[in-house]
């Protein structure tokens, strides 16, 4: 009969009408400024850098190889130098251009010293496309405790495995200072 | 050999392109060329097709691109082999895990490396899901073009949320994953993913049920799809035109099949085929492929193993060996290849991507010579196209 595909099609969209109403997986949109979607653990947005306990002392060495890695090179990085100008493990500017940054997640992998992760938030919008986009390094600071909420499960992974890197450290060091002590316990042999 | 300037054609107005066009129909009446887009919302992306029309009958049509063009490959040869991964994403935006798969495909070649069981598993499931995400919004865009506006489309995007959601749980992106690494993949599935996947999968089949209900016996559609845009299979192959594209003609070719890469020849699927190579097949074939990827799915996911996720290779410095290698995927518009050329560098000395999307255009005006304007909208539609993947 011709006509019969129509009017099973509009019951298809009746069927949908109602259910809408009443069938959660009909439901799919929220309204967004007053409700919000929780946020997947996995969900990435934009990089920050991580601080231990003192933001003026961050985990970044300023090794540059993020910057180097970075497909469309948002990240400008210049490190502190002593009074010698000899480069002090530390930037001094570390900018990430939020504009131009895709959210690739490669500085994340590139970085051997975890000290760049992946942020959540998502309301950045601004009005002024230049400054209010380009983020410094006192904006994109943010405590090891704020990362270990937005991404528990790689956060408790990299603690473990810093804090088994610093134990190793730290026996290495006491070993080198206990066999450092025994040298200069022991009488260096007469020089004639 | 290159012909003596005498004999090339003196460049008058008379020899370009545009004048070429005919002016006037037999009647003597004149022909209107009409520019349709780049911004038109029909053209699916920045694309523009110079339509010269008789009255509504189209007598000629030129598809002008290049309005997306980023530099894609020569901006590969400049950064390191990982750097361009995010980037293979934004090529076919609507895939961006089949892209990742082909680029990881062509790098694991040239550096042999093998990749672990577990990983082949997660990657079946990406793509399927991505074929699912692909051609579950492609039959809502068509009817979109068709004039069923918003309602077959919003369906359409209702179910890819629940798949996107799921992608997001994997990778912490929805749309652009750069989720696959030479070797693997970039993490782990999360805790209680897969039993997430499954169920959607399994309601995945009613779902399709209740689109074609309202679709597939529609009237309206069979009377505005039917003998339109038609392809014949000596024109598809000679054009090399490869997916659904080609198997809506009646040629029995699937990489899948034809040359199984990944883990592909452990699943038993059928490769659904066309008759006419018209619009409605290519509408209809869309819909038998998710079919058959649920049933891949559903295998894929109560067989995944436990084992590593991505073998172990480094991510700084990576090289590989020297050499040329060309890998292929069945992505859900057609093949998609990859073509590197290594010198053992940190970067590939030339990348190529060959992308269905582009190719399948190619026979764009023979499809719409005779038909009508509004035809033409629906043709571009049947094809598949992104113009990320178009201009590159």
């Amino acid at each position: 009969m011709f006509g019969k595909g129509l009017i099973q099609g509009l019951g298809v969209t009746a069927k949908n009408f109602i259910e809408s109403f009443s069938k959660p997986e009909r439901m799919t949109t929220v309204e967004y400024p007053e409700q919000k979607v929780q946020v997947q653990e996995n969900y990435r947005n934009f990089p920050f850098l991580v601080f231990d306990e003192d933001p003026a002392n961050p985990r970044c060495v300023a090794c540059k190889i993020c910057e180097k890695e970075c497909p469309p090179q948002c990240i400008y990085i210049e490190e502190v130098r002593d009074e010698k100008g000899k480069a002090v493990r530390r930037p001094a500017i570390f900018d990430i251009d939020y504009s131009v940054c895709m959210s690739c997640q490669i500085c994340v992998e590139a970085c051997p010293f975890d000290a760049i992760k992946m942020d959540q938030v998502y309301e950045l919008s601004t009005q002024d496309r230049f400054e209010g986009l380009l983020f410094h390094k006192e904006d994109i600071l943010k405590p090891n405790d704020y990362f270990g909420r937005i991404h528990p499960t790689d956060a408790k992974e990299i603690n473990l495995k810093l804090r088994e890197a610093a134990d190793k450290k730290k026996k290495a060091d006491e070993a080198k200072a206990k066999a450092a002590a025994a040298a200069a316990a022991t009488p260096k042999p007469p020089t004639a | 050999m290159i012909a003596p300037s005498d004999t090339l054609m003196p460049v008058t107005p008379e020899s370009r392109a545009y004048s070429v066009v005919p002016r006037e129909n037999a009647a003597g009446h004149q022909c209107l060329e009409v520019s349709l887009g780049p911004q038109h919302p029909s053209t699916h992306g920045v694309f523009r097709m110079d339509v010269v029309v008789d009255g509504e009958t189209v007598v000629k049509l030129k598809p002008v691109y290049g309005y997306l063009h980023r530099n894609h490959e020569k901006i590969a040869e400049n950064i390191s082999f990982i750097g361009s991964m995010p980037f293979t994403d934004r090529l076919d935006y609507f895939c961006s895990m089949t892209n990742n798969w082909a680029y990881a495909l062509a790098v694991e070649k040239l550096a042999e490396i093998k990749v672990p069981e577990r990983a082949e598993y997660i990657r079946v499931i990406m793509a399927e899901l991505t074929r699912l995400i692909n051609h579950t919004c492609l039959v809502g865009f068509l009817l979109n073009d068709l004039g069923a506006w918003g309602t077959p489309l919003l369906y359409a995007f209702r179910e890819r949320e629940k798949m996107l959601d799921l992608l997001e749980a994997v990778s912490g992106a929805r749309l652009m994953c750069n989720y696959m690494r030479f070797g693997g993949a970039r993490c782990d599935l999360p805790q209680g993913w897969v039993s997430k996947a499954s169920e959607i999968v399994n309601s995945y089949d009613r779902f399709l049920d209740e689109f074609e209900t309202l679709l597939t016996g529609n009237e309206i559609l069979i009377a505005r799809t039917q003998g339109v845009g038609v392809m014949t299979a000596a024109q598809a192959i000679n054009a090399s035109i490869t997916g659904p594209m080609l198997r809506a003609t009646g040629v029995d070719y699937d990489l899948r099949k034809a040359a199984p890469y990944g883990i592909y020849d452990r699943f038993s699927f059928r490769i659904p085929l066309g008759e006419h190579g018209d619009t409605y097949d290519r509408y209809y074939l869309r819909i038998l492929e998710m079919r058959e990827s649920i049933g891949i799915l559903k295998k894929a996911l109560a067989e995944i193993p436990e084992g590593p996720f991505c073998a172990d290779v480094k991510i700084r410095s990576f090289k590989t060996k020297p050499g040329e290698v060309l890998s292929r995927i069945e992505a859900p518009k057609g093949e998609l290849g990859f073509y590197l050329i290594s010198n053992g560098g940190p970067s590939p000395y030339r990348y190529h991507v060959r992308p269905p999307s582009f190719i399948n255009l190619t026979l764009l005006e023979d499809m719409c010579l005779g038909s009508k304007i509004a035809d033409v909208v629906i043709i571009l539609g049947s094809i598949d196209i992104v113009l990320g993947e178009v201009d590159r």
